[in-house]
Order: structure tokens, then sequence, then C-alpha cells
């Protein structure tokens, strides 16, 4: 992998962490996070170069539509949900 | 001995007075709306109060952001109709339904052109099933389903009785398969269609569908399955199975509400007689026109749902195992309804003895699940599915439904297992018939009418 590509798939990996962690649901934001880390580790060993474009490229979409998304759901947002608050309450 | 047979007369009393009540409900729903849980009333949310979890993925899912994402053009600036011939309106609309069309064969191995939409699974059903046996009735008067169908089919079914119909409705083992060889002896001459579920919505059991197609295939008879719990969850191709009809839902797979697709097959011809009349889109079979941007949505979450099927499947498994082994390890006698192997794993249908199945879902308001299916949940019976299965009468009354899906996460599992254990634990503290379950009396034993 050429060190510019290296380098384009790390920034590109925070970003894609950074935008799902402002998801205001707590099963969108969860599952954009775990699915990014499982699909960047899932495509760790991949090498050759049209690949790694084309993966990057699928990453850039996805980012879009995170962007998008993240803004959608602030404008909805709804109540939190159970597991989310730090105290425990139980019935 | 006197404290034993004060409780064994208490419980006489209680079990009396809840049959009556059975059977004051039963009387008074006649004519009226459809019966109402007396116990868990529905009520709104208030601002501030946290949501429950959502664990009822087999009543419908939450709609995955980039399902969203590729409907919100057509709600906005694509609104043209895509069967507008004449400007650049209808074309771009009709254009992104082809694409549409495609992303659903895609994911169940068809060719598009045998793609039909639909507004759900409940339409498909009732589109193959009646279009069918009246398509062909001068012939064939004969169709085969199974007793633990989604009551679509059944009351479509019913309606065939009407018309002078016969219908078969198989039974199922207490695994909640079909016999295979039961349904070989059952298909006559006359027998125009066999109806049977992929997956059951209440138990999560896959049926044999690949035997069934061969069956079917080689009577010469027509198979329509209802897939709306199977389609993008394992893996499905209609050419494998031999199927020659296949109902998919939108709302099932994490795509919108309202959109549904059928699969008819060309090759051999299938012929359907429409249930609607009108534009004759969809090459006749079923007029009106095609919401373009639900089935954008449709298309999306079945293109992915091809994607992320293994990753998904792998996870749903994961979770559904540590929420069973959590319980099953924590608390005496549950019991896992449908068969352990043969099913989908994110379908798990818990029977907790001697725990009242509506007073657990009560105590269980922090979490968001079903005794059984949405559409029969606001009535007192016990599911018919597990009565099929031969499920005891009281253990039917003591089951759960908890659906895992895509957006379920480690700490929502755990919660509601840790919930779930804490409440059957207290409502069995409560329980007569618990307290002689520990004395060591078998309840199977006890004439309750006696007094």
């Amino acid at each position: 992998m050429a060190a510019t590509s290296k380098a384009q798939v790390l920034s590109l990996y925070r970003l894609l962490l950074k935008e799902s962690k402002a998801f205001p649901s707590y099963n969108y934001r969860t599952y954009a996070l775990r699915r990014v880390r499982d699909a960047f580790r899932e495509n760790q060993g991949v090498e050759d170069p049209k690949a790694v474009e084309q993966l990057l490229q699928k990453a850039r979409e996805n980012l879009d539509i995170i962007r998008r998304q993240v803004s959608i759901g602030k404008m909805y947002a709804a109540q939190r949900t159970v597991v989310e608050s730090t105290q425990k309450k139980f019935v | 001995m006197m404290s034993k047979s004060g409780a064994r007369t208490f419980v006489v009393g209680a079990r009396g007075i809840s049959r009556c009540f059975r059977l004051n409900c039963a009387q008074s729903s006649a004519g009226a709306s459809p019966r109402q849980r007396e116990g868990i009333q529905s009520r709104q949310l208030k601002e501030d109060e946290l949501r429950p979890l959502y664990m009822d993925f087999q009543a419908t899912t939450p709609m995955d952001p980039r399902v969203l994402d590729a409907m919100l053009p057509y709600q906005v600036n694509y609104y043209g109709n895509p069967h507008s011939r004449t400007h650049a309106y209808g074309w771009e609309s009709e254009g992104a339904m082809e694409k549409a069309r495609k992303q659903v064969s895609d994911l169940i191995g068809a060719d598009p052109r045998e793609i039909v939409f639909t507004s759900g699974a409940t339409e498909s059903n009732n589109m193959s099933i009646k279009g069918v046996s009246r398509f062909y009735k001068a012939k064939k008067k004969h169709v085969i389903t199974t007793q633990t169908e989604h009551k679509c089919v059944l009351d479509s079914c019913r309606i065939l009785e009407a018309e002078g119909f016969e219908v078969t409705y198989l039974p199922v083992k207490s695994n909640g398969i079909i016999d295979l060889q039961q349904l070989e002896e059952t298909v006559r001459p006359d027998t125009s269609l066999v109806s049977i579920m992929t997956v059951n919505n209440e138990i999560g059991v896959k049926q044999p569908i690949k035997e069934i197609g061969r069956i079917c295939r080689a009577k010469n008879v027509f198979f329509h399955t209802d897939a709306a719990q199977a389609i993008g969850k394992i893996p499905i191709n209609v050419s494998d199975l031999k199927v020659d009809l296949m109902s998919i839902s939108g709302h099932k797979i994490y795509g919108p509400k309202g959109v549904g697709a059928l699969y008819v097959r060309r090759r051999p011809r299938v012929r359907i007689e429409p249930l609607q009349s009108g534009g004759g889109q969809e090459r006749g079979l079923r007029s009106g026109t095609v919401p373009t941007p639900l089935v954008v949505g449709l298309g999306a979450a079945c293109q992915i749902a091809q994607q992320e099927m293994e990753y998904d499947h792998g996870r749903v498994s994961e979770l559904a195992n540590r929420l069973v082994q959590r319980i099953m390890s924590d608390v005496p006698y549950v019991i896992l309804n449908g068969d352990a192997e043969q099913r989908y794993p994110g379908c798990i249908n818990l029977s907790f003895a001697y725990v009242e199945g509506e007073s657990l879902l009560m105590a269980l308001k922090d979490v968001a699940l079903s005794s059984g299916s949405a559409c029969t949940s606001a009535s007192l019976e016990p599911s018919y599915v597990l009565r099929a299965i031969g499920t005891d009468e009281d253990l039917a009354h003591s089951s759960i439904r908890f659906g895992i899906g895509r957006f379920t996460t480690e700490e929502e599992v755990d919660y509601t297992a840790e919930k779930c254990i804490q409440q059957v634990k207290r409502l069995r503290e409560m329980s007569p018939l618990w307290e002689m379950v520990q004395e060591g009396i078998d309840l199977k034993n006890i004439q309750w009418t006696q007094h």
C-alpha cells in the first residue's frame, strides 16, 4: 500500500468514527461505530491498489450518508433509552 | 397439611376467577372491537422519560439510515410518476423503480421481470393464494397450507373455502416443522397451490423449503412461500429452492413500511388473477401507481441485506446465544419453543413455566417485547402457533418472543436478560403454583374443578 494511501485510509477511518459518534440515536450510533471498526479490520490485509481504491470510495460514500443522517437524526431526536442512562433505575 | 390444603383451595379459586374472566371477555367481544389486553394499557411516553429497549424485531424493524438516505431524494425532488412516459420526471422515477426491482431480484436470485411491487407481504400473500387458485379454479380446487402460517394466509384460505375451494391445513410436529411425507400424501391431482412459510414469525423455525419445493415441482403443484421473516436474514435462492411465488416485506428488513414485493416465476409460468383492477401497472398483476420512494427504500434495504447478511447473521446468533444462555442458566423451567436447530436465531420464543406472560410483559415495561405476533397481541387467547406445536395451555400463556436484529447491542441483551431473570423470580415467588411445585406436588394430577 502506498504511503499516501495509508494516510488516506487512517484519516478516513478517524473521520468515520468521529461522525458516527454524533448519531443521537443510541442504536444507530453503536451500530455505525461497530460496523466501521469491523469493516476496516476485515479489510486490513487488502493490498491490491484497485481494491483499496474501491473500498475507499465506498467509505467516502458512507461518510456522506452518515453526515446527512446525523443531521436528520438531530432534527428529530427522541428520548434516550434505558441503557443509556448512567443511573440504573430498577422497578 | 393445613397450609397445603389452604394453598390448594386458593389456587382453585384463582383459577376459577381467571377462567370466568376469560369467558366474559370472549362473550363481550362478540361484535365489538378486538379484545383489549386488560392489564397492559397503551400510553404515550413523557418527554423526560427513558425509552424502552426495542426487542421486537419480528414485528417491525427500524429503518436503516442508509435506506432513508436512498429514499429522501424521491420524497423531495424526484416526485414524478414512474409510469409517466412523456417527460423527464417520469423517466427518472422509472429508472429508480427498475433499479430497485433489480436489487430485490438480486437478493433472491431471480430475474427483475419476476418481481411485482406490492404494499407488503400481506398483499403479496393474498395475491398469490387467491390469485393462483382463482386462475386455475376450472380444473383445480384444492389448496394446502399449514396451521402455523401467518393470519393473512389462513384468512385468505378461509375466503377460498367460502368460494368453494377445499383447503388442507397441515399440522406441524412438536418442533414446529411439517412432516414432508404427510405433505406428499396430501397433494392431490386437483391441488393447485401449496403455501408454506419459510421462517415462522412467532417461533422462528425454518421449514425445509428445498424439499417442499422438490415435492411440489415433482407433483406439478405451484409452491408459494411467505418469506417475510427470512429474506435478507438467511440465504435464499428461488431457483435452488424451486419456489414459484415468494412474498417479501420491506419493513422486516430495515426498509420502509407499506411496501413489499411478490416474486412470480416466469418459467414455468405462474398465472395469477389480479386482485386489483385499474391502470394495469406491474404487468397488469397489480394496478396502482408504484410508490417510487418506498420501492427505492425496499431496493436499498435488499441490497444492504445482501451485503450485510453474513455479518448480521453472525452477530444476531451471538447475541441470541448470549440471551438464551443467561436466562436459562439462572432460571429453571424455561422452554424454548420450536426446533432448537432448524431456526432463525434472531427469533427466540421462550415459555416461562408458572409465570403469566401478561404479567411478565407488564413487569418488563423497560423492554419492548411481545407474547407473539403483533397482529394478535391484543387478544388474550394463547397463540395458535404455540397450540399447533402442542404446547400446554399454561405454557402457551407464559410465552414471550424476543427479537434480535441488526441494531441490537450486548448491553441491551444483558439488560433484558437481567430484568427478565429478576421479574420471573419475583413473579414466581408470588405464585401459589410455584410454591406447590417447590413442595413437590405434580400440578398435572390435581383436579382443578374439585371444590
